[in-house]
């Protein structure tokens, strides 16, 4: 990176919140581009139960930020046609639970047009929606479904975890001729972090290393980075020093970046709030295991949520998803400190 | 409502004879075109599925007669009807059948799958009622960019049974998107009659929602034509969705491998549709009864239609797969 005072994106940097971020990125694009939209449930007025859109009906109107009654179904649908036919829509589903509810629009629709239509149909369209437990919102609220999507070749999966990434990413995604699936982890909203006031974009597929580190590999994804980061201080205490890689977008995964920072630590650790079981840390984890195999000093290890529905009362939930203590045991043991 | 639309009432004009001879001109390509995708599939000559559209032509070409080129249309997978109706050559639809690149998705959709942007159509749907979103969407689409045109999106009535298409007429009916929602009620749900899995009234469903609805004889290209060629102008004159049920019937089975049907309705059935429902002996008819008719007409579009099909199944046969290459191409933009 080059130095502060000679980059103009760097110039002037405000400290905004994730949400705050996203509405900069929505605001910026659909001034730029009038065929961007956006459809969901209470995004207007009300600007979502997160308050993340708020503002943005007032400056755009009504034609613009569309509140849509609740189907779904419908309102990716509506999307899909409408990204096929010149527009691009920003699709809001307010709870990444209800990718249940849309996932014949997503898979055999969206993720399939451009292919089968022998590449002359495009969707770009962008899906934003949430993940992460830990707001006692119980089993259908918690959940973390990104690896449905990125399990499906035509979607792109993006999972912002800071300010600066959630507005770069979007930006990108908003612009992409194909569709992309942002999961936002509504734990992150209110968190703060600096954002050049300067126009930016952030590739789709470039990782970002959180923290360097030597001796052993951490790859988290969202809300993870934070748990990755507060266990690489509890092993910083210990002498261990952990690097820590977001990959930002799980489609397309920054191999690269990943293989580089195993092969150079020898040890690695996955770490994502999805379901462990066929989660993206075993497919993060077999791209290292196949790719970092000779230079790898112990096996692969993986951390995700716990195989269970996400429970409502606070003493069971905070069992399933990781936690710094929990990470940084494992990291240890790892590096055959026990 | 008088009930089930027909032309039975004459028109208040003379009947436009070059235009009804286009429409016949297009029944027959269909009938044909799927005549020989039947002889294509049980010579072993075109793989995977074929389900024909023989019986149901006038609905496609009635309806698409009342759009223009820029109009959207979704189809289904009983689709090469809609497809050839809004403007798709022979060649390439029998190339797309025979999974050659020189089909209208290069070989990657086939029977289910075929769209032709340049004529409008967005996509043919192996989803049953899955178009729905996108038909809407297309004609939201049109509509926040200020264009008239509008959006067809053709279904069977078996797709009455799934929740995306109320979803979206609800909407359609919230926002007086210009979406005609074309019902082709063919009166099988696969292998099973329309009665046995749709409760209650059918237009009482998108009446419900305050969206226009017709019945028509789907049989009778003229009164298709009629009845879509109104419902097309409101929804451009910015007056909304409109839901039409066009009364047809499939004279084959769900899909060509479909050849014994007596389990679910008698040959009795299907002998009497043929014989006295055939879109175009009625169309035919119909023609001969008009002044100065020249019955060698319809025979000069006959051989006409023939020869067309005849070198476009040659063209197909002839032409190359695709590169062994292309299947990684086009999964993203």
């Amino acid at each position: 990176m080059s130095m502060p005072s000679a980059d103009p994106a760097h110039a002037a940097v405000r400290e905004l919140s994730f949400g705050q971020a996203i509405r900069e990125a929505l605001a910026e694009e659909m001034r730029r581009d009038p065929y961007v939209f956006i459809i969901g449930e209470d995004v207007a007025e009300a600007g979502t139960p997160f308050k993340v859109l708020a503002g943005l009906v007032d400056e755009f109107g009504t034609a613009r930020v569309i509140d849509s009654p609740i189907s779904e179904p419908g309102i990716t649908g509506i999307g899909v046609g409408a990204a096929m036919t010149g527009m691009r829509p920003v699709v809001d589903i307010m709870f990444g639970d209800f990718s249940t509810l849309i996932m014949d629009q997503m898979v055999n629709q969206a993720a399939k047009v451009h292919y089968m239509s022998g590449g002359k149909l495009r969707v770009p369209m962008v899906l934003r929606t949430t993940l992460g437990a830990s707001r006692r919102s119980a089993a259908q609220h918690s959940q973390s479904l990104h690896t449905w999507f990125s399990h499906i070749p035509g979607l792109k999966v993006a999972l912002p975890a800071s300010p600066y990434d959630a507005k770069g990413l979007l930006k990108t995604a908003i612009r992409d001729d194909n569709p992309v699936v942002i999961m936002e982890d509504k734990m992150l909203y209110q968190l703060k972090g600096p954002v050049p006031e300067a126009e930016y974009t952030i590739p789709l597929g470039v990782a970002d290393v959180k923290r360097r580190g030597g001796d052993i590999t951490i790859v988290a994804t969202s809300s993870m980075v934070y748990v990755a980061l507060e266990a690489a201080e509890i092993l910083h205490g210990l002498g261990i020093s952990a690097e820590v890689i977001d990959p930002r977008t799980l489609v397309p995964l920054d191999t690269r970046t990943l293989l580089e920072s195993a092969r150079a630590t020898g040890r690695a650790i996955v770490v994502d709030e999805g379901y462990e079981r066929y989660g993206a840390t075993a497919e993060i984890a077999a791209v290292i295991a196949d790719g970092a195999f000779y230079d790898l000093d112990a096996p692969v290890k993986r951390m995700g949520a716990m195989d269970v529905p996400v429970p409502f009362s606070p003493v069971l939930e905070d069992q399933t998803i990781p936690t710094p203590a929990g990470l940084a045991q494992l990291a240890k043991g790892l590096c055959g400190r026990l | 409502m008088t009930g089930i639309a027909t032309s039975a009432t004459p028109p208040a004009e003379a009947p436009d004879i070059e235009h009804l001879l286009s429409m016949y001109q297009q029944m027959l390509t269909i009938r044909h075109f799927e005549e020989q995708v039947n002889t294509l599939y049980t010579t072993a000559k075109m793989p995977g599925l074929a389900h024909l559209y023989i019986g149901q032509e006038a609905v496609a070409v009635g309806v698409c007669a009342a759009l223009r080129r820029d109009d959207y249309i979704t189809s289904t997978h009983r689709g090469h009807g809609h497809c050839l109706a809004k403007g798709a050559t022979v060649d390439r639809m029998f190339a797309e059948l025979l999974g050659k690149e020189a089909g209208y998705c290069r070989g990657k959709g086939g029977s289910m799958h075929i769209a032709d942007q340049d004529t409008g159509n967005l996509g043919a749907n192996a989803i049953v009622g899955g178009s729905a979103g996108i038909a809407t969407g297309a004609a939201w689409s049109a509509k926040m960019q200020g264009s008239d045109q509008v959006a067809v999106c053709f279904f069977g009535e078996g797709a009455l049974g799934q929740g995306l298409l109320y979803e979206c007429m609800n909407i359609a009916a919230l926002w007086r998107i210009p979406v005609l929602y074309v019902c082709e009620h063919n009166q099988y749900t696969e292998y099973s009659h329309w009665s046995e899995t749709t409760a209650g009234d059918i237009l009482a469903r998108p009446r419900a929602f305050g969206v226009l609805s017709e019945e028509v004889d789907g049989q009778d290209v003229r009164a298709v034509y009629d009845v879509t060629s109104r419902l097309v102008a409101q929804a451009r004159a910015g007056e909304g969705p409109a839901f039409l049920v066009c009364h047809t019937y499939r004279f084959h089975g769900h899909h060509v491998g479909d050849v014994q049907r007596g389990y679910y309705r008698s040959a009795d059935e299907e002998q009497r549709w043929r014989a006295e429902r055939d879109p175009l002996v009625l169309l035919a008819s119909y023609l001969a009864q008009q002044p100065f008719f020249e019955p060698g007409v319809l025979e000069h579009i006959e051989q006409s239609v023939r020869s067309n099909i005849a070198a476009a199944v040659q063209f197909a046969l002839d032409a190359p797969y695709p590169d062994p290459s292309e299947v990684q191409q086009h999964v993203y933009a």
